[in-house]
């Protein structure tokens, strides 16, 4: 049985969205962190299902680069979060206000 | 494996200028590996690589390749881009010139390999000629940056301005990628061209779900070149971060956002140009208004110049909406100029900072008696901001607004003519701080004979290209015209 095309962009437009309210509302860095990648993850799955509607592999390719951009992007937030946590002691956003006038 | 199926011998010359910078990025990285004490010589090795990639790109000009089957295009469009990202990655490097250390940090080898990780990240991002390949070096460039604005990882500021940049920058890769992808979904292709005669031949998927793309991708682009209202965190990005890293972050990537946004909306959407010009004067509108506005409360140098930065954006807006030669060449001209007038300001205020002095308006009473050649060089990238005749900013601003008026943005303009009446208020501030007020301690600056030269020409080239611009005007109209 073949999934449908909208069956997919309903569910990754969904998984989007989660990530959006989750960078909005959560306050942990590292939750925030997660919800990125959320949205990265639901970028793949529509990728993969459009891919897979046109019968190109376009798509399929480009799902790796961004699994490879979402590796790099967390190896270097963390750093800054280690970096950031060893100077502050926290990783709530709203303590990040050092810089108002 | 015969490996032509996949390049060819010219598609590697095309993209020599990437190599040769990837080359010394890890010749850099390898002096720091073995010999960590020598800093010359990683400062020389990064320019050396800057200007020889310069050299190679600018043997392009004149002539337009199509390299890896589409995916990347060779024009006067990107060599000019090419240029203007390796001229500010020099300055750039030059001004670094002990400045970590002067704030209490320590230039590594990393810092110069980054500083060419991004221009070549820049570079892709308007040679690209395919969604993926615009993505691959907006990527490549904002990683590099999220680093380069932590650099100073002992200090809360730059520690504060790293995460917010890394987690804003991160929210619109996610914006930009959906958006990219819903484009691709819609048309079945990521190459400009393909995506232009589907459009064109309506043989698209689905009609909300490429224009929620365009949406989505134009969000992107927002976050990244800081349009209201997705600018909120350029201010703190722009005071937290080392201010020779400030410098490059508000020229050159902001040059490659609009580069490489005007390149996705003139090559693969000319045919929806009027479903989103209304967005696009709005957002303009708004950039221009806003921007201003909070830019004239600020009491921090730094912060004043990010909004300031803010509203040049919603200028340039202006000159997307126009879409036509002239509107390129204009913003070619415009992206140019705002690039020396920022490094120069930039630069001058990472030679006078200090530990916590020099970044705030008070701190600059009284410096045109102890320091009149800094002085004049300041005054001179304020009014040039400002837009005052006979700088460049003025030739820059006029070119501009007289390609908009020319297509009938007439309120627009009177609009963004009142908001640079308004900025004259916080440039001509600074200035009236350093020649009519008196004070008793005057920032120090830190002479170097290689920053006097750069600052030295920076201004000069202000002045020049103020009084005869004609020469820099052919260059940038024959840069957009073979682009268009």
């Amino acid at each position: 049985m073949v999934v449908p095309l909208e069956h997919v962009i309903i569910l990754s437009g969904l998984l989007f969205s989660i990530g959006v309210m989750g960078v909005l509302f959560r306050r942990n860095v590292i939750i925030i962190f997660m919800s990125i990648e959320l949205m990265l993850n639901a970028v793949n799955l529509a990728l993969v299902g459009f891919s897979r509607y046109h019968n190109n592999v376009d798509g399929q390719v480009f799902v790796f680069l961004v699994m490879t951009l979402a590796a790099a992007e967390v190896s270097v937030g963390l750093a800054i979060i280690v970096a950031l946590f060893r100077n502050r002691q926290t990783v709530n956003i709203n303590e990040m206000n050092l810089m108002k006038n | 494996m015969d490996l032509s199926l996949y390049f060819t011998r010219q598609d590697l010359w095309g993209i020599l200028p990437e190599i040769v910078l990837l080359v010394g990025a890890l010749i850099i990285l390898s002096i720091e590996l073995f010999a960590r004490s020598q800093r010359a010589a990683m400062l020389g090795v990064g320019i050396l690589s800057l200007v020889i990639a310069g050299g190679f790109a600018s043997k392009n000009f004149g002539s337009s390749f199509i390299l890896f089957q589409g995916m990347v295009t060779l024009n006067d469009y990107s060599t000019f881009f090419d240029l203007l990202y390796m001229t500010a990655g020099i300055v750039t490097m030059v001004i670094s010139y002990n400045y970590l250390e002067r704030k209490g940090g320590e230039t590594r080898g990393e810092y110069f390999a980054l500083i060419l990780f991004a221009t070549m990240g820049m570079m892709l991002m308007t040679r690209g000629n395919d969604l993926v390949i615009i993505f691959l070096g907006m990527e490549l460039l904002s990683l590099s940056l999220y680093v380069l604005v932590g650099f100073l990882r002992h200090d809360v500021f730059s520690n504060e301005s790293a995460i917010k940049y890394l987690l804003l920058g991160a929210f619109a890769t996610g914006f930009f990628l959906f958006g990219a992808v819903l484009v691709y979904g819609t048309t079945g292709t990521t190459n400009f061209q393909h995506i232009a005669s589907a459009i064109t031949n309506n043989e698209i998927l689905s009609d909300t779900l490429l224009s929620l793309g365009i949406g989505l991708l134009l969000v992107g682009f927002a976050f990244k070149v800081a349009l209201v209202p997705f600018h909120m965190w350029s201010p703190d990005v722009y005071q937290g971060a080392p201010t020779s890293v400030t410098a490059f972050l508000c020229t050159a990537p902001k040059a490659a956002g609009f580069g490489a946004l005007l390149k996705v909306f003139l090559v693969a959407f000319p045919a929806l140009h009027a479903d989103w010009q209304d967005l696009l004067w709005a957002l303009a509108l708004l950039t221009m208004i806003v921007g201003n506005i909070s830019a004239l409360v600020q009491t921090n140098v730094k912060r004043m110049l990010a909004f300031s930065s803010v509203t040049h954006a919603g200028y340039l807006c202006i000159g997307i909406l126009v879409l036509n030669e002239m509107g390129v060449s204009a913003i070619l001209f415009y992206l140019l100029v705002y690039s020396v007038m920022n490094l120069g300001a930039f630069g001058i205020i990472s030679l006078l900072e200090k530990e916590e002095k020099g970044v705030n308006f008070k701190d600059y009473e009284g410096l045109a008696s102890k320091h009149p050649w800094l002085s004049a060089s300041l005054a001179l990238f304020m009014l040039s901001l400002a837009g005052f005749p006979p700088t460049a900013g003025f030739v820059a601003k006029y070119t501009l607004f007289s390609s908009a008026i020319s297509e009938g943005y007439i309120w627009l303009i009177i609009i963004a003519i009142l908001n640079t009446l308004v900025s004259v208020y916080y440039y001509v501030r600074l200035i009236v701080n350093m020649y009519m007020r008196t004070s008793e301690e005057t920032l120090v600056p830190f002479l170097h004979p290689l920053l006097s030269v750069v600052i030295f020409i920076l201004a000069i080239s202000i002045m020049f290209f103020g009084v005869l611009p004609g020469w820099l005007i052919d260059t940038v109209t024959q840069a957009a015209r073979i682009y268009t």
